[in-house]
Parts: structure tokens; sequence; C-alpha cells
């Protein structure tokens, strides 16, 4: 593993990691003279702007090489999909269940059997039809286009929710209306414009409230009050208020089907070590009242390297899980259904689209957290794997649904494709 | 990326006299006839048209999905959202994949002068520009190279991303640009371009 190498943070660092017991403190700043890769730049020039995802990286060295890099646009072929490559555990069996939704990410099921799907970069919406055709192939329907990063779909009563990166449409009688010229309305629109962080998950909650999270603009600052929270919103568009601060970015949430509470994954912040902070898994146990720690504490445990000073983890709500270092820790939902084993009865799945700011990637996969008979959790799992392949990505996991019948389905955004995890027969 | 292991189409005679060496797949008659327009337009790799960019050395990754943005309107540059208004999924990449063919582009002007190229390399180092683009801004995967690219044509994309008139198909390149002054901008393509 490289050390970082840091002459202006290492002092911090050092201190950080010492307090964490964390490695040998050394290590970390004996390289602080070699020089960087790329040319210095001037006395004068200050840092790199902090809405930018480079933000906080160290000069030079192997941090050079490592930036996040979008899917490409257009979908794998069926016959090119990793499937052979991909591992559950034994009984359970994977397969394609869908292909040809290029950049799929966050889904979403009506009662009969549709699956939305949203996108980050290619501005669609997709349905997919329940059932699948002769050829074994489910037809894939654009049914909204020209959305500026429509990542976030939720359905309920009939109607599609879609939210756009500042924008929330409502598509009536969406089952009607699978052609791509459906006329949405206009939800809710009270939201920042940042690009950094600024595409939505979005559910609906058991309150029958709709919950939109919004990002902090950028890897590590002082987020403003519009931001690094999650808000929920009437479905009307009305009464907002915010539920949970301190949160960096969630990509996924979901409710406990016994408790009814909100449990959610936050990405954690980039640049500061290979290992830490790890993505969390918290739960909203006191709506409104709770602060996640971003920008002060990361995982809980460590206080961060700028704004951590005059502050201790103890203020802030600590997670449930650890979800490992730049794991990207996106879709989560609760296992509801009764296809498979008892012992997966309210575990959370977890789908981690996979490192960029790690030398060594992690994630690209989806775990299973199972909660013990305290109702916290007990273990994390690898439950789906492989897509991770020579420290290249052969795939990478977006979002994770209970389906109708109890099996998992899993977005992959590299590929467009759903797979289907089910077990026995 | 998965699509590297693709075959690479055959460009066929117009190209067979620049493309000297490289290693080409039999001639497609047809992707040939395509492509000539494209060079009409942009060079053989090297561009001589005000405001369009050279194609040469550009990464399939990163053309199949600027060909994508023009199909689907997400990035608006006549004329190139009519020309690929009707092109298929596989278009996209057969055109990709005959395109990444061209040789760099070359220039023959003199270098950066000094106090150019250390206000310059200053702004590479501070926004990070060699994270994506690679240590020699030649690019990787979907990243394009950006290195002896048109001055024009570099000062035009960034002025686009500043603005948000050219959303970039993922953010960063609009989050970077925020915090270019036009002198920033300036800069950077003049230099850029003489690399």
């Amino acid at each position: 593993m490289t050390p970082i190498r840091t002459p202006t943070v290492a002092g911090s660092l050092a201190v950080a990691l010492a307090c964490l017991g964390l490695g040998t403190v050394g290590s970390y700043v004996a390289h602080a003279q070699e020089t960087p890769a790329s040319a210095a730049p001037p006395a004068s020039v200050k840092a790199v702007e902090r809405g930018d995802a480079l933000y906080g990286r160290p000069e030079g060295g192997a941090a050079a090489k490592l930036a996040p890099v979008a899917g490409p646009p257009l979908a794998t072929a069926p016959a090119k999909l990793p499937l052979d490559k991909l591992k559950v555990p034994e009984g359970f069996h994977v397969e394609v269940y869908a292909s040809g939704l290029a950049n799929a990410r966050e889904m979403t099921q009506a009662p009969d059997g549709t699956l939305y799907v949203g996108t980050r970069t290619v501005g669609k919406v997709y349905a997919v039809l329940p059932e699948a055709g002769q050829d074994g192939k489910r037809v894939v329907k654009t049914i909204a286009s020209g959305l500026h990063r429509p990542n976030g779909v939720a359905f309920h009563d009939g109607a599609l929710y879609v939210a756009e990166l500042s924008k929330i449409w409502r598509y009536d009688d969406i089952a009607n209306h699978l052609d791509g010229a459906a006329k949405p309305t206009l939800v809710y629109d009270d939201l920042p414009k940042d690009e950094a962080h600024g595409w939505k998950f979005i559910a609906i909650g058991p309150d029958n409230k709709l919950y939109v999270p919004i990002g902090a603009p950028g890897n590590i600052l002082m987020p403003p009050d519009t931001h690094a929270q999650i808000r929920r919103i009437d479905l009307d568009g009305k009464n907002a208020e915010v539920i949970a601060r301190g949160v960096r970015n969630t990509v996924g949430f979901d409710w406990n089907p016994k408790t009814k509470q909100l449990w959610f994954t936050d990405n954690g912040r980039d640049w500061v070590s290979e290992d830490i902070p790890n993505d969390e898994l918290n739960v909203v146990t006191e709506p409104g009242k709770q602060h996640f720690g971003y920008p002060f504490c990361h995982q809980g445990t460590f206080t961060d390297p700028e704004y951590g000073w005059g502050h201790s983890c103890a203020e802030f709500t600590a997670p449930a899980a650890l979800l490992g270092p730049h794991t990207a820790s996106l879709g989560l939902r609760f296992y509801t259904g009764t296809q498979f084993p008892d012992a997966y009865r309210d575990a959370i799945f977890v789908a981690r689209h996979g490192s960029w700011n790690r030398t060594a990637k992690l994630g690209g996969d989806v775990v299973v957290a199972k909660p013990g008979s305290d109702g916290k959790i007990a273990s994390v799992e690898p439950f789906l794997t492989g897509f991770l392949q020579d420290n290249k990505y052969a795939g990478r996991p977006v979002d994770v649904l209970v389906a109708k019948d109890g099996s998992l389905l899993v977005s992959d955004d590299y590929n467009g494709a759903i797979y289907r995890v089910s077990y026995g027969k | 990326m998965r699509r590297s292991s693709r075959a690479i189409r055959g460009l066929g005679p117009i190209l067979g006299t620049v493309l000297a060496g490289a290693a080409l797949a039999a001639p497609d008659a047809a992707m040939q006839e395509r492509l000539a327009p494209c060079i009409g337009c942009h060079g053989a790799g090297t561009s001589g048209t005000e405001g369009v960019p050279s194609l040469g050395g550009q990464l399939p990754d990163y053309v199949v999905t600027q060909l994508f943005q023009f199909r689907e309107k997400q990035r608006e540059a006549p004329p190139m959202n009519d020309v690929a208004a009707g092109f298929s999924d596989d278009d996209l990449r057969a055109y990709a994949d005959a395109v990444a063919t061209l040789p760099p582009p070359s220039r023959s002007g003199p270098a950066a002068d000094p106090a150019l190229a250390e206000r310059a390399q200053g702004l590479v180092a501070k926004h990070q520009c060699n994270s994506c683009h690679g240590s020699d801004l030649a690019g990787r995967d979907a990243i394009p190279r950006i290195r002896a690219q048109r001055e024009d044509y570099l000062a035009k994309a960034l002025a686009g991303y500043k603005s948000n008139a050219r959303p970039g198909y993922d953010p960063a390149m609009n989050e970077v640009a925020q915090g270019l002054s036009e002198g920033d901008i300036a800069d950077l393509a003049a230099y850029v371009s003489r690399l």
C-alpha cells in the first residue's frame, strides 16, 4: 500500500491516525520530500476548488493516478455480460433479469411487476415489462429521456416519481404511459443545482412522505444549511422538513419493516487515506434531531483532519455498521420476502458500487448486513461478488430491490443490466 | 474497458496513406465511405478548421460517449447532432473505433513561451488535470486526449463547461471549470494546444 505523502496535512493526519491506533505514523510522513509527478504549482496558487471531486487530494505520487470514471453510455450486449464471473452463496442462483438499460441505477417495482429504472448519465428512465418473451428476454421501454441525471425513481399509487438533479416529477398512471410521451407534473424543485453529489436516490416512506437527500456539494467542505441532509416532503411537495443532518451523500435508504425507522448508507470522504474512513450504515431514531457527523467526524470514530478540531465524535450519531473504505455503498433494502432462508429475514442488502479513491479496489459487490437478536447489526457478509476482477470492474452494482416474488434484483450501471438472485429450485 | 477488445474496423485506402504502419483489419468499404465526411471537417487526425477539434489519437471510449451525447442531444454541437441522429448503438461503436485509429494531431508551431508555460503548468497542477487526463494529457479510457488539441476548440470547451452550456457526460469538468477565470481558460488552451 502506498503511503500518503502530503506535507501540509501530514501533521494533523498523523495525530488522527495515532488516535485510531492505525499503522506506523512515521511512514505517512517519511516521503514528504519526494518530488511530485506533476509540475509544482507556484506558491500563490491556492488549492483546487472545493466543489471538485479531487479536492483534498495529496500532491503527486500514486494518489495522482486515482480519479472517478463514469460508466459507458451504451449497454453491454447480453452475451458479454459477466454472468459467469458472479458468485452467490450456496443454494442461491444468479441470472440476467434484463439487459439493454444503459447506465441502470435506482429501481422501483409496481404491483403489476413492471420495474422502473433511473439513470445518472444518459438522461433516461426505463420500464422493464414483467413477462419474459419466448427468447427469455424482457422488453425494455424508455419512458422518459432528455432528463438531467434522473437517478431516483419511486412508484406509489399508480404514479412514478422521478428525481432529476434539482427537480422531482410525478408521472401519473404510468402503466398506461410507457411510450415515452407522458407529461409529468412538477412536485418539488426547492433544491440546489450543484452537480457534485447532486443526483438523487428517492423513496416514499411508511409515513406516505417522499424522502429526498441533498448531498454535500463536494468532497470535504463546510456545507451550507441547505446541503448534507435528508429531507422529507408531502407527496404534493409541501411541508419539507430536514430529518437528518451531517449526511455527506446517501444514495440508498429503506425502512426497517418492524421499527419503521429509516436506515441509510452514507459515502465517506475521499483523500484522507487508502483505508479510512469507512462508508457508513446509519439509522434515524429521532427524525430531525440527529447529526451524523459530516464534515466533523467520519465513521463515528475519526475526527476530520481539517474540520474535526474542537469536536469529538461523541457529539454525533455513530453508524450502526461500517461498510468499508471508499466502497461507494449505494442502494440499500431490507429483505422483506419469504423466498430466502430465515437467516435473511429483515437483513439489509447493500449494493457497493466499488471504490475509485483506493489503489486496491474494494467493493463492487452486494453485501448483506444481518441483525442480531438485539436488532443491532451482527455481521456484514459478502452476498453477490465477482464484479471485481484483477483490480478492474466487470460490472458495478448500484441498487438492490426485493422483487414481488422474494428474489433480489441488482442493477449494474457499467453494463446497463439487471440481475436476479433467487433461492432454491 | 470492455470495448477495448473490439476488432478495429478497417478504414481503407482513404486513410491508408496516413495510417501506413498501423495495424488495421481488412478495409471495410462502407465504413470508409462513412468516414470521408468526418475527415472533410476534422482532418485525418489533425483539424485545420477553426472550432472543429482534431480527432487523432482520441480514445474510442471517449468518442463513443461524445457521439452518444450528440445523438441524445445532451451535447449541442451542430452539425454533429444531425449527423448522429440516426446512428444505432452499433454505428456509434463502429465510428468510435474507426476514428480512434487516426494518428495523433501534429503541429509545427513554436512551443509555449516560458511565462505562459509557467502560468499554465501552475493551473494544470492546481486543477489536477493529470489525475484524469494522464501525466502527458493524452487521456485514458473515456477521458479524452487534450494535448495538441486546437487552441480555439480547447477554449470553447472549457468555456462551455464553465457556463454549463456543455454538460459533461459526467459532471467532473463542469465542477472543475467553475474555478477557471477567462484568463485561466486562455492560458490553458494556449499551453495545452502547444504540447
